[in-house]
């Protein structure tokens, strides 16, 4: 009898990805086209001349680490939930949120300083491009911020534990993602500069 | 083996709820009806993309004519005179190409057989996410909603041509159509991304997780492949289409110069400097030829399996039709600038991406090749769907050829932006995506109602539209190679394109015919929607896996389980079978007399296959 158990789990396994993860991928996917596009425009602009130069404001490196912060606290949480440490979890999220939120102060902070440098979305391309890049990325953060919003809602109705890590998981990847975009960006506009 | 176990969907009863008007036909979460709503919004699309057409090419064909009896649809764009208003001719043509390409053959084509065909193909209950399928069909329709109230402007909808080029369409005060109507097709466009992308991310999701059992990548019907692969695309080049848009955006409404440099109006500087209006054609073009392929592989899609059922053929070169789909994926990221060769590029440059495009002839020749060897001695069936298969067939090579002069600069420089280029592009991709999409409709037509549409009809239908399509492009070759250039609003004041009034009346009046010939279609679909002969549960003797399904089926396509795929599709009229096609579902091991010897070895596998497959079930339920 145990034997036939073991197979039946074997066969009710769905052998493909979870498709909501997939879909979830495939949505990462179109972001990255999206900063792919406008980066590659980047390239080609810059390369035609008049070109306005100017300093990256410092406070980039600040939020770059606020950012990969936030993400080490959702990893936390995650390995709380697995454990069904709801408190960790719910610790982890709620630190992990609350460091989306920082981030997002210190790039309207970098605005800010990029006004004070006189460089202005509307003006030369060189500058707008970096309002358009930071602005965009905060408009997806915005969506992660709520994404985590509804998670940590659910864990408080103990809808997420070990058993069910779904959408964790999703939101987990969704906002490592976002990281890593916002990292990229960061990069690629040192190397660019 | 990558396919999803079938005993996790039992979908079926969980879904069998009542359903009332709304949920049922209007927020409808299921694929079919998704499909249909797609197809009807298309078909309004295209009657009103096509009524455009004919609005201009009345003023080209005939220019001195009055055109006052138009004024209760027109309004004030007739003025005193009786003429079209030219500012409106612009936005005329400008809607017709976006409303084509777009809505019609993007929508239209994919969002009707993507979703009707994929999870009935591969056996699955439904698309991945239900409810995104429904978004992605609202969200389209709003999309339409703000196309069509931007026609009824008072400044009149966008008139840039449908590729938005700045700094025309990024300044308000270029022309009358760069004002609201503009700003409109930016939000409607916008909202269509949002729709494709949605639509693509469950498309590929349904056909990676959700086949049924033993459907590997191998087995697939070419249609699959088709809207796999035109999925991919899309979902690739849109967004780079929103970068486009989003930055088109921030300098028509904010001020920034993303795209305007040094622009005088009325002697006037405006302010904006450092922008370059051909970074936007780069972005746009990046979507832009992608497109073409995403409105074109469904059609080939759709085709391959038309001419194969009714050829009673297997389709040759099964493995190299898909290896070409996939080629023609993977270079239609790498041509875009071959729209660009008049647009200053660095010539070396325009010679890479030349040759790009040329190679793109070989898959597309592969594809032609594999459908003219399928029809070759095929015991041929003239349904109408095979007809308008064989017309795409026709048409693309017509439009191909040319496609090979025009991939050439030094040709290109020459006829580009010329009727040349709209003869081409309106044989090879329009009219063959067209006529991909019909064949489409012809052919499930009896799946989506579960009745036939009248063949005759069908057969009168088919022969003015290919005849009237040839009619209306062909002489556009002409007037192309003499030099005209496209959306001119008047030729007869230029002394060397006065000769060409004849053969411009000519194409107006056979655009007239085939646009009416589009009538007995509709009366014929929607006729047979209701009083049509009913349908069998096989009618084309087909041998893919939705013609298993009841002739209506209802939510989750299947009433038990779904069934298991034994082969690939195209078993059709194999030596020693007792008929001339083996559906998909029937084992190997149940034709030892048409089995080939490769077969034969894997008849044992399958045997062991399927007595496990039954130890699962018996133990199953004694657990249950």
């Amino acid at each position: 009898m145990e034997k036939e158990l073991k197979y039946v789990d074997m066969v009710d396994q769905p052998i493909a990805m979870h498709p909501k993860k997939f879909a979830l991928w495939l949505f990462l996917v179109t972001i990255v086209m999206i900063f792919a596009g406008l980066t590659s425009a980047y390239i080609v602009r810059q390369s035609e001349g008049n070109w306005l130069e100017y300093d990256l404001p410092t406070i980039f490196w600040y939020t770059s680490g606020i950012v990969i912060l936030s993400s080490i606290f959702l990893q936390y949480s995650y390995a709380s939930a697995k454990k069904d440490n709801f408190t960790g979890l719910r610790a982890g999220l709620g630190l992990a949120l609350l460091f989306g939120i920082a981030f997002l102060v210190g790039q309207w902070y970098s605005w800010v300083a990029l006004v004070d440098a006189n460089v202005f979305f509307v003006g030369n391309p060189s500058g707008s491009f970096l309002y358009v890049f930071t602005g965009l990325h905060a408009v997806h953060l915005i969506s992660g911020v709520i994404f985590l919003i509804i998670v940590l809602i659910s864990t408080f109705r103990y809808k997420v534990h070990s058993k069910s890590l779904d959408t964790l998981e999703m939101a987990i990847t969704f906002w490592h993602f976002l990281a890593a975009l916002w990292l990229y960006l960061f990069m690629f506009l040192l190397l660019n500069h | 083996m990558s396919t999803a176990s079938v005993a996790n969907h039992d979908a079926a009863q969980e879904h069998e709820h009542h359903d009332n008007f709304v949920t049922k036909y209007i927020f409808s979460q299921d694929h079919k009806m998704i499909a249909k709503q797609y197809l009807v919004t298309g078909m309004f699309w295209a009657l009103l993309g096509g009524f455009l057409s004919i609005l201009f090419r009345l003023q080209l064909g005939f220019p001195e004519m009055d055109m006052s009896f138009l004024r209760p649809i027109l309004g004030g764009w007739i003025d005193e005179s009786g003429a079209l208003d030219p500012t409106f001719y612009l936005a005329l043509v400008t809607m017709h190409g976006t409303i084509m390409v777009f809505f019609v053959l993007t929508a239209g084509l994919s969002g009707t057989f993507s979703n009707f065909l994929i999870p009935l193909q591969i056996g699955a209950r439904d698309m991945a996410s239900g409810f995104m399928n429904m978004l992605s069909y609202w969200l389209f329709f709003l999309s339409g909603v703000i196309m069509f109230i931007s026609l009824f402007l008072k400044t009149g909808p966008a008139a840039g041509g449908w590729v938005v080029y700045p700094p025309l369409s990024a300044l308000e005060q270029a022309i009358p159509g760069s004002g609201l109507g503009m700003t409109l097709w930016l939000i409607a466009m916008t909202l269509f991304i949002a729709s494709s992308l949605m639509g693509g991310i469950n498309y590929i999701t349904t056909v990676i997780n959700l086949r049924t059992k033993g459907m590997s990548f191998s087995k697939l019907p070419l249609t699959i492949w088709a809207f796999f692969l035109t999925a991919v695309i899309g979902l690739l080049s849109f967004p780079v289409l929103f970068a486009a848009a989003l930055l088109l955006v921030f300098d028509r409404s904010f001020g920034t110069s993303f795209y305007l440099s040094d622009i005088y109006i009325g002697g006037e500087a405006l302010p904006n400097t450092g922008g370059s209006p051909v970074l936007y054609q780069h972005l746009f073009w990046f979507l832009g030829h992608p497109e073409v392929y995403i409105v074109l592989l469904p059609a080939l899609g759709i085709t391959s399996e038309v001419i194969s059922t009714n050829s009673r053929k297997p389709i040759f070169g099964y493995k190299a039709m898909i290896i070409s789909l996939l080629g023609i994926t993977v270079l239609s990221f790498v041509v875009w600038a071959h729209h660009m060769f008049v647009s200053g590029l660095n010539p070396f440059l325009g010679s890479i991406f030349m040759f790009l495009t040329l190679i793109i002839a070989i898959p597309s020749a592969v594809k032609v090749f594999n459908y003219l060897t399928t029809l070759w001695r095929g015991n041929l069936i003239f349904t109408p769907a095979m007809l308008f298969s064989i017309g795409l067939v026709s048409f693309f090579i017509s439009g191909g050829l040319t496609g090979i002069f025009l991939g050439n600069s030094a040709i290109d420089i020459q006829l580009h932006d010329t009727y040349f280029v709209v003869a081409h592009f309106h044989l090879v991709m329009g009219a063959a995506s067209f006529f991909g999409m019909v064949a489409g409709i012809y052919h499930w037509f009896p799946k989506m109602f579960g009745r036939m549409m009248d063949a005759k009809l069908g057969y009168i239908h088919f022969w003015l539209t290919f005849v009237g399509v040839y009619l209306v492009f062909f002489p556009m070759h002409y007037i192309g190679i003499a030099g005209f250039p496209r959306r001119y609003y008047s030729w007869t004041n230029f002394e060397f394109a006065n000769m060409y009034t004849d053969l411009n009346m000519f194409v107006s009046v056979a655009a007239i015919i085939t646009f009416a010939a589009q009538f007995i279609f509709l009366f014929n679909f929607f006729y047979s929607m209701y009083r049509g002969r009913k349908a069998t549960l096989n009618p084309w003797r087909s041998n893919t896996l939705e013609w298993t399904t009841p002739l209506h089926p209802g939510h989750g396509n299947w009433p038990g389980e779904i069934p298991t795929i034994y082969r690939w599709p195209y078993d059709y009229s194999k030596p020693g079978a007792e008929e001339d096609f083996i559906p998909q579902t029937v084992p190997l091991s149940a034709t030892p007399e048409s089995n080939l010897p490769h077969e034969q070895e894997l008849v044992q596998a399958e045997l062991d296959i399927m007595k496990e497959e039954e130890d699962v079930l018996v133990s199953n339920e004694t657990i249950h």
